[in-house]
């Protein structure tokens, strides 16, 4: 599997990060390489091998359907870069 | 500066005893922090200093001091990692993208570090999320290690990513400092500079509060002088907190009550696959030291295998990014932080986390965003999730034999600054030796153990079972003993 | 039934220009569930507050923050799955589902996607003429709600508001089983009276409580399944029907074109009743789902689920035949009953104790007519179940005539007041005695010798002379009674 320029291309949108195109030959390579490392896993034959889900072994606790917090407009939108009567305010989306 | 010198000499476990007595106060051992921190600023160590606020809560330490009381670390001066949100306190993860951004809010961890007294001198430079192993990825720019190579004044890495914190505690810039760990990042700094570093079992403190890179890796834990120093540090940040999901509902135990035990009768245990091509043989030879010390302290030595562990590295590279990719999707120019402005939503995205994420963080957002994407999923995620259940199994196997494993914590001493960070992979390669307990979960200190022939220190790393940190306090307490480390740098960075 | 196999009846095949189509039609309704606060948070879920004031740290996806499960919104969707008869899983697993949007804050969507917490499970919808068909549930799992984008406050930007944003949400996706949009319909109108029968979710479609994605694909009846396209939360059971409509046409037109379907997600504007490509969903529909390593797995014991099963309510089918069996009812009025557990309540009240089918008829017929002309909702009817029995009371002991009840009702929903307060007050009392009746009959014969002698060749004109009694005596004579006396005061012939 080797990423090409169009893949970092994509796979920059997907995480939404503007790459240059003059970036992209120097990503691809760089990202090449580390995929062709991590490729030794392949050696692994892991097909009786469940995944491991959690790194904790415990039962998830739950909380109680309580109405713990509420009211902190200001905590909430304080460090926005833009915001207007409580809203958090983007470029206009279209749909 | 007589009186400094006394007062940063002392242990946090000594200055809590003399607080205590109210041999010192805690305004004076304040003071000298502050004074050291500002003449250590060449270090860059601190990326904020909260000098007004460290001086008010070392009053009001003192107040309770004086009337008996206060918590275990009363009137303390702690150095707080960036990675951990402070309330109303810049907190960034050294990330542009966090531009000014202070929270509402106080991580648990550092709640019950001021719930037990301690005393905050400011925030400790790391790599932009936590993502980096010599602390060069910060936004604030690189910290520098206070160690030196003989008779060489190249500028060296304090390790990453907690590269502040190790350097602060190194130079005497605070008496502990907090940090955290997702394949190596307080282990590995603390042998880099000749510091104790524990990173306990995935669950045992809190991450609530705590900026994150990858969730199921991430745990925090102190950088210290000595084993003593952790101990204390440790039991005050640990704990479960019903905010955290994965963090586990168990009493914290007297780490330092652990300490005076021993290693007779204990069994540790030397996985050989730790024995890597192109190991220093400096590093070799300290290991072998290091299994002579505990044998003579009364341990028994098992060489045990732990088969998978060259996959430790690779699957770690997949998880990681993996996690962080999703973890970091929320620094969008939105609600927070930076944003750089853009015809449309998307561009002002794109253009916000182009700008404000720096090239490690870049890289490996893409490698992570890429490893999820459709039709890779189980060729990359899917396939480290498995090694990683590979590689529990194999230390579940190990301890059924041993109650303790002996290892190097990193391949080699200190580098210097720049000679790493253009390949990614060799920078990689320094967390070999400490990825595989963060895969598994467990817990892993490392202790300084000799200088190098260049005379920077080495560290040794004990692992041990999920929430046996007790076992590991006293095995490294006995390896501390034996390995008398007093060397210090010298304290170049005051002239 | 395999997937897709059903053929829809003849009647629901749609013509086009090379001959006949059948729809085929699953879907995916988001059900918000009914709890306090949200899903991974303690904030609340009341709807309707000020911008961004229920919005908790965690909601906000504030650096550092995490999830931690809601106990009872895990209960009400092994509740809804319980209700479904359907399968539940007592191994789960959250997952992100990534992608970009203003008001997902995280820039992923905690969801379920591999490992959903209920099964396979079932629905009988009640179609016209007392036909049924099950449709099939493929799943229900739980999901967070997104934030709300305001695009109108400004020219070129959109105000993000997060009250909504974790908010639980069940989705529940229905195999492709459904082939017409009346079908469909009749599936989000029985789901939504589950729900609420469950009290898992509200089912209020007004306020997005409960939305659909329609998922439409057409093909020759009985044929292979064709490419669907996803219409994306229609919310109302009205625009359910319309947007299905449209866009088979579309499809059908496309198809016989020599076109080919594009997957794609849409939009159903109410405005034009049309639906449209929603192209900013389109590119990079790559979700990088993977299980959420904030969150364990969601495990749970079979004693839990036992007890929740232990406490569910009557559901509606069950009802439906307990109320045909104990009060004799039709099917038709123990489905209309059925459909809102409070309207079945009603009855059950009013029905105690008295004639089942008076009780239905006046339920089903006067109550609802006035509801439903007044826009008023059963909850906030005037005239409680106790009165409306009242009412029939007075009817069964001959107190009133079921003429005068209908007087007597409009009355009582208009005021409020008792049955037989209006009564009395009127003086509506039905008349039963005999020389009062007697003697407004013999003044109607006085008056009318010529209808007298008519009556004798036309017997139909008895009618008039009862009606001619009771306007003289305001309607309150009883009918039973006037017929019997004039019978014996003029002689009128058997009509054969």
């Amino acid at each position: 599997m080797s990423v090409d320029q169009n893949t970092v291309r994509h796979i920059a949108r997907l995480a939404r990060i503007a790459v240059r195109d003059d970036e992209l030959e120097h990503l691809a390579s760089e990202l090449n390489s580390i995929l062709d490392w991590v490729e030794q896993l392949g050696e692994l034959d892991t097909s009786d091998v469940e995944p491991m889900t959690s790194a904790v072994e415990t039962t998830m606790k739950m909380r109680e359907d309580d109405v713990t917090v509420g009211n902190m407009q200001d905590e909430v939108t304080r460090n926005a870069p833009a915001s207007e009567d409580g809203f958090f305010v983007v470029p206009k989306v279209v749909e | 500066m007589a009186k400094n010198d006394e007062l940063i000499g002392l242990s946090l476990a000594e200055a809590r005893d003399k607080l205590k007595a109210k041999e010192i106060t805690s305004a004076e051992l304040t003071d000298a922090y502050i004074a050291e921190m500002e003449a250590g600023r060449d270090l860059n160590a601190y990326v904020l200093e909260t000098a007004e606020q460290a001086r008010e809560m070392a009053k009001a330490s003192d107040a309770k001091l004086a009337k008996g009381e206060g918590g275990a670390i009363e009137g303390v001066p702690l150095g707080i990692k960036d990675l951990f949100c402070t309330k109303d306190v810049r907190s960034t993860a050294c990330s542009h993208i966090l531009d000014g951004y202070t929270p509402a809010y106080e991580s648990t961890v550092t709640s019950q570090l001021w719930r037990d007294g301690a005393v905050m001198l400011g925030k400790l430079n790391n790599d932009e999320f936590a993502m980096g192993s010599s602390n060069e990825t910060s936004f604030y720019g690189p910290v520098t290690n206070p160690w030196r190579r003989n008779g060489d004044d190249t500028k060296l890495v304090p390790g990453g990513s907690s590269g502040g914190s190790s350097a602060a505690v190194a130079a005497k810039l605070c008496l502990g400092a907090t940090a955290t760990d997702t394949g190596g990042s307080i282990r590995q700094p603390a042998a880099f500079t000749g510091t104790v570093g524990i990173k306990p079992t995935y669950g045992r403190c809190s991450r609530w509060g705590i900026v994150a890179f990858a969730s199921s890796l991430d745990q925090a834990g102190p950088i210290t002088r000595d084993v003593r120093d952790a101990a204390i540090m440790l039991k005050s940040m640990a704990g479960h907190d019903p905010q955290d999901t994965t963090s586990v509902d168990r009493p914290v135990p007297d780490y330092e009550a652990a300490l005076g035990q021993g290693v007779k009768g204990l069994t540790v245990g030397i996985p050989k696959e730790y024995r890597v091509d192109g190991m220093p043989e400096e590093i070799d030879a300290l290991w072998s030291q290091g299994i002579e010390w505990l044998k003579a302290a009364g341990a028994n030595i098992k060489e045990v295998s732990l088969p998978h562990t060259k996959y430790a590295l690779p699957a770690y590279y997949i998880v990681a990014p993996a996690e962080a990719s999703s973890n970091l999707a929320r620094y969008d120019g939105v609600r927070y932080g930076l944003r750089v402005d853009g015809k449309d939503i998307t561009e002002m995205y794109e253009n916000t986390r182009a700008e404000g994420f720096g090239d490690e963080v870049r890289r490996r957002v893409l490698i992570g965003t890429y490893v999820l994407s459709a039709g890779y999923y189980d060729a990359y995620y899917l396939k480290a999730q498995k090694v990683r259940s590979l590689i529990a199994h194999d230390f579940r196997q190990a301890f059924s034999e041993v109650d303790v494993l002996l290892t190097p914590t990193a391949p080699s001493a200190a580098f210097g600054i720049g000679e790493k960070s253009d390949d990614p992979l060799s920078m990689y390669l320094n967390d070999v030796f400490t990825v595989t307990v963060n895969l598994a979960g467990l817990p892993g200190i490392s202790v300084p153990a000799g200088l190098s022939k260049e005379g920077l220190p080495l560290g040794l790393q004990l692992i041990g079972r999920g929430f046996d940190e007790e076992t590991l306090f006293r095995t490294a307490h006995k390896l501390e003993e034996a390995a008398q480390f007093t060397a210090a740098p010298e304290a170049w960075w005051r002239s | 039934m395999e997937i897709g196999k059903r053929v829809a009846r003849e009647e629901d095949w749609i013509q086009g220009a090379t001959g006949d189509w059948e729809i085929v039609l699953g879907l995916e309704v988001h059900a918000q569930v009914t709890s306090k606060a949200k899903l991974f948070s303690g904030a609340s879920t009341e709807f309707g507050a000020e911008q961004n004031t229920h919005v908790s740290l965690v909601d906000a996806a504030l650096p550092g923050m995490l999830p931690v499960i809601n106990r009872v919104c895990v209960e009400q969707a092994v509740k809804t799955g319980l209700g479904l008869k359907a399968k539940i899983n007592l191994r789960s697993v959250f997952d992100r589902k990534n992608y970009f949007y203003p008001d997902l804050p995280q820039g992923y969507q905690i969801s379920q996607f591999k490992h959903p917490i209920v099964g396979e499970g079932e629905i009988e919808i009640d179609l016209p003429e007392e036909r049924t068909e099950k449709i099939g549930i493929e799943r229900l799992h739980l999901e967070q709600d997104a934030g709300k984008s305001v695009h109108d406050m400004h020219p070129s930007m959109s105000h993000v508001d997060l009250n909504r944003s974790g908010v639980a949400l069940m989705e529940i996706v229905s195999r492709p089983d459904m082939r017409s949009a009346e079908e469909a319909q009749a599936y989000v109108r029985k789901l939504r009276t589950i729900l609420r029968y469950l009290g898992t979710c509200d089912g209020n479609m007004e306020q997005g409580s409960l939305r659909a994605d329609v998922n439409v694909s057409v093909r020759k009846p009985g044929g292979e399944l064709g490419t669907r396209c996803e219409i994306k939360n229609v919310n109302s059971i009205r625009f359910i029907g319309q947007a299905i409509e449209h866009e088979a046409r579309r499809q059908i037109e496309i198809l016989e074109e020599g076109g080919k379907i594009d997957q794609e997600t849409r939009l159903f504007d109410p405005k034009t009743g049309e639906t449209r490509s929603m192209r900013s969903k389109e590119e990079a529909h790559d979700y990088r789902y993977f299980p959420d390593p904030d969150l364990l797995p969601l495990e749970l014991q079979q004693e839990d689920v036992d007890r929740i099963a232990a406490s569910l309510p009557e559901l509606p089918d069950e009802k439906k035949e307990r109320l045909m069996a104990d009060y004799g009812l039709s099917a038709y009025d123990a489905t209309v009953l059925v459909s809102d557990g409070a309207r079945a309540d009603f009855f059950e009240e009013v029905a105690k104790g008295r004639d089942p089918k008076l009780a239905v008829n006046w339920v089903n017929g006067d109550l609802f007519a006035a509801l439903n002309r007044e826009g008023h909702s059963l909850e906030a009817s005037p005239v409680s179940a106790k009165q409306l029995g009242e009412l029939l009371d007075l009817i069964s002991d001959n107190t009133i005539s079921g003429r005068i009840a209908k007087d007597v009702f409009d009355s009582m929903y208009k005021t409020g007041r008792n049955a037989i307060e209006i009564v009395e007050k009127e003086g509506l009392r039905q008349v039963t005695d005999t020389g009062a009746i007697e003697a407004a009959i013999d003044e109607v014969i006085a008056a009318n010798p010529d209808k007298v002698e008519q009556v004798k060749t036309k017997p139909k004109l008895a009618g008039w002379f009862v009606g001619q009694v009771m306007k003289a005596t305001s309607g309150k004579a009883n009918p039973q009674l006037v017929n019997e006396i004039l019978a014996k005061k003029i002689d009128i012939p058997s009509e054969d």
